[in-house]
């Protein structure tokens, strides 16, 4: 019995010790701020933009993940393919590669000199860094796989018969696609959606390296509260807040359907 | 760590978690203990510095290394606010070297060592655009072209206020399309071809060798910035580091990267 209980011991002390490691800095956030102010950091002309722009930016990167990353999930949870796993491991880079790395590589494709980029420029006319659009690029390249591998693993977990079933009623896959896979993979979707908006509006290094940082135009919340740091903390710790906020509510959402 | 066959040993657990630990924490000794060097003659002097000196500050450092094989010089870079945001938030430093008297400003006076302010060197704005000027930037004004692309650091770095300034004593609104961090950053989107132009340091065109073409900024607007030299630590080794830097042969390093001597 003794053993059993310095066993417990012996594992509470590192994982309260892990708790405190994720609790304290979150804490400190709230102790450091200055509450009473709230309300006149908020409406500073730096911050009010941030917010704006990343609400605008997060929300396109959504739409988008949806639209790309709902079939592109599809096709990794249904193909046979002998590549289709070596394509899985691909869809799977971005989050682990390092944000700024990504930028970099978002400048090498998309930029002025770029492999796209400079034909992009001849041809239409159109320079994607520096503008709302390249903040997008950024947001979207680190949040589809999230999204793709949520919903992917919610669609394998589907029962192939109901495609089969819903072909000999005559769907078309499209129909099947659109009328059965989808309802039924819903909650996938949501997590899906809301993790990848999460990591959208987190994004810091692929953002300030691929599209600058411009107020209003390319400056999100996260870089916002960068700059601020060094001139107005108690600005930057105010935005702060607000992204901490955001971050718990989505948690809750996820939460939610997760621990029904 | 053997128990006896068929006995219960009470502290057996605890025996076992103390063993862990200890391997745990002889691990931790033996990796921290490579970064420390193995030699006890050795010195370290932790020196952090504005971008600028980036390139200037790592051919002394290694001069310095090469002439004195006991002191190992550890630089880092950033702007010069995030340098002092972080000697005044307790990161361990020797010595510092700021872009300009008004970086100085917010840092902590108690953490300077006694008589420990020097000037280390002074440097100029230049425009930077890349090889082959797309933009066709010759003079200050031609900034102000909605057309271009304009890459400036930020407000809150000295070389975004020092381009603010000469800017504004030249009447000129600049078209920007960013705000970079630090002067480096701004320099490599000028380098990438990203940007037509970017205000920056005369030092970082002169460092960037053939990647960047420099317009000069006319001396009426321009804005000469000061380098102070502040050493935090009373250590022997750091205060050779810091003569040697002020000596000629340090400065001869400043100066063949574009820096004007004090």
């Amino acid at each position: 019995m003794r053993s059993v209980r310095w066993a417990r011991t012996g594992l509470f002390i590192p994982a309260w010790i892990g708790i405190a490691v994720l609790l304290v800095p979150m804490v400190a956030l709230l102790l450091k701020a200055d509450w009473a102010g709230m309300p006149d950091q908020l409406a500073k002309p730096s911050v009010v933009p941030a917010l704006r722009l990343s609400l605008m930016t997060t929300s396109s990167t959504l739409v988008i993940c949806a639209l790309l990353g709902t079939p592109l999930a599809w096709l990794l949870a249904r193909s046979t393919h002998r590549l289709t796993p070596w394509l899985r491991a691909l869809v799977t880079v971005p989050l682990v590669l390092p944000p700024v790395v990504g930028g970099v590589a978002l400048l090498m494709a998309y930029g002025r000199e770029g492999v796209v980029g400079r034909t992009l420029l001849e041809v239409a006319g159109w320079s994607i860094p520096f503008t709302p659009v390249a903040v997008v690029f950024a947001e979207t390249f680190v949040a589809l796989p999230f999204y793709v591998l949520a919903v992917e693993g919610s669609m394998r977990g589907l029962d192939r018969r109901y495609d089969g079933l819903a072909a000999t009623l005559g769907a078309s896959p499209w129909r099947t696609f659109r009328t059965v896979v989808v309802p039924m993979v819903a909650p996938g979707i949501a997590s899906g959606s809301a993790l990848a908006w999460a990591r959208a509006l987190g994004e810091f290094g692929a953002t300030i390296t691929f599209a600058g940082n411009f107020p209003g135009r390319t400056q999100t919340a996260p870089l916002a509260v960068y700059v601020a740091l060094e001139s107005d903390p108690q600005a930057a710790i105010a935005l702060s807040l607000v992204m901490l906020l955001v971050s718990i509510v989505i948690l809750g959402l996820l939460r939610g359907r997760w621990l029904r | 760590m053997t128990r006896p066959p068929g006995r219960p040993a009470p502290a057996g657990g605890l025996a076992r978690a103390a063993a862990i630990t200890a391997t745990v924490a002889l691990t931790v000794a033996t990796l921290t203990g490579c970064g420390a060097g193995k030699a006890p003659a050795r010195h370290t002097v932790v020196v952090l510095a504005a971008s600028s000196l980036t390139e200037s500050l790592t051919a002394a450092a290694r001069d310095y290394e090469k002439s004195h094989p006991g002191t190992d010089v550890q630089l880092s870079f950033a702007s010069s606010s995030t340098v002092v945001t972080q000697v005044n938030q307790g990161a361990p430093a020797d010595l510092i070297a700021l872009a300009g008297e008004t970086a100085m400003a917010p840092l902590e006076k108690s953490r300077i060592a006694r008589d420990g302010t020097r000037t280390l060197a002074a440097n100029t704005l230049e425009i930077a655009t890349p090889p082959g000027n797309p933009g066709k930037v010759t003079t200050l004004a031609d900034l102000s072209r909605p057309a271009l692309r304009v890459v400036l650091c930020a407000a809150t770095v000295p070389c975004g206020m020092a381009a603010a300034k000469a800017l504004s004593a030249a009447g000129v609104v600049a078209h920007v399309v960013s705000y970079e961090i630090n002067v480096k950053a701004t320099l490599a989107k000028v380098q990438l071809g990203e940007a037509d132009a970017a205000i920056v340091y005369h030092s970082d065109v002169v460092s960037a060798g053939g990647r960047v073409r420099g317009v000069p900024i006319p001396a009426s607007v321009n804005q000469r910035l000061d380098y102070p030299l502040v050493r935090l630590s009373e250590d022997t080794a750091t205060v050779a580091f810091a003569a040697y830097l002020l000596s000629d042969q340090g400065h001869q390093r400043l100066r063949d990267h574009g820096f004007q001597l004090p």
